[in-house]
């Protein structure tokens, strides 16, 4: 079901990639378990790293088999998230390939 | 998209006006008591036997009505949703928690 934690050979976006985060609310049409803030979705950012490739938690919480999928960190520029913060302040995220489309 | 849009679900509070700048709990990484212990040891032992995940647990404590969200203790909502999830895998009856 999972690759290894550290397996990243199938990630589609690399280092330094920018990215823009799908802005989907897919929550309004059914219960879900999403890992993606609703703050960073239509968002662009940056990969800094892949994390490495695990079973999709949105799967593994309604007991289905999951999916590997590959995590990465996204670097953002915070001011814009939430209209605060000072030029220069980033935000760091946890965010799953799935979620990821070229910017 | 410079707004936050409507907070999605109860823990996604990222930008949430309501939760900035308000003391940090100094108790939040307390150990647990004995409440706690026992609800820890129960959610391994159900895990070991494959019949609950940490997303499924994630899920129904994300999913708690926000007054129960906000008003239950950290190991109140594991118990919370442990429960919901044994209930609906039919592994007790609703009779079983009364």
């Amino acid at each position: 079901m999972s690759a290894g934690v550290g397996e990243v050979s199938a990630a589609r976006f690399e280092v330094g990639q920018n990215v823009r985060v799908k802005d989907a609310r897919p929550e309004r049409v059914a219960r879900l378990h999403l890992r993606t803030p609703h703050y960073v979705r239509g968002r662009m950012g940056t990969i800094q790293r892949a994390l490495g490739t695990f079973p999709n938690p949105e799967d593994i919480a309604f007991n289905r088999p999951a999916q590997p999928r590959v995590l990465y960190h996204v670097l953002f520029d915070q001011p814009p998230v939430w209209n605060e913060g000072q030029a220069g302040d980033t935000l760091l995220i946890e965010l799953f390939e799935h979620w990821l489309e070229e910017a | 998209m410079d707004t936050p849009q409507p907070t999605p679900a109860q823990h996604d509070l990222g930008g949430n006006p309501r939760f900035r700048c308000t003391p940090v709990e100094p108790d939040a990484d307390a150990p647990p008591d004995a409440f706690g212990k026992r609800v820890d040891a129960l959610r391994t032992v159900l895990r070991d036997k494959g019949l609950l995940t940490t997303d499924e647990q994630r899920l129904n404590i994300e999913s708690l009505p926000e007054d129960e969200y906000f008003d239950l203790t950290y190991y109140e909502k594991w118990l919370r949703a442990i429960a919901a999830v044994m209930l609906a895998k039919g592994v007790v009856t609703w009779e079983d928690l009364q």
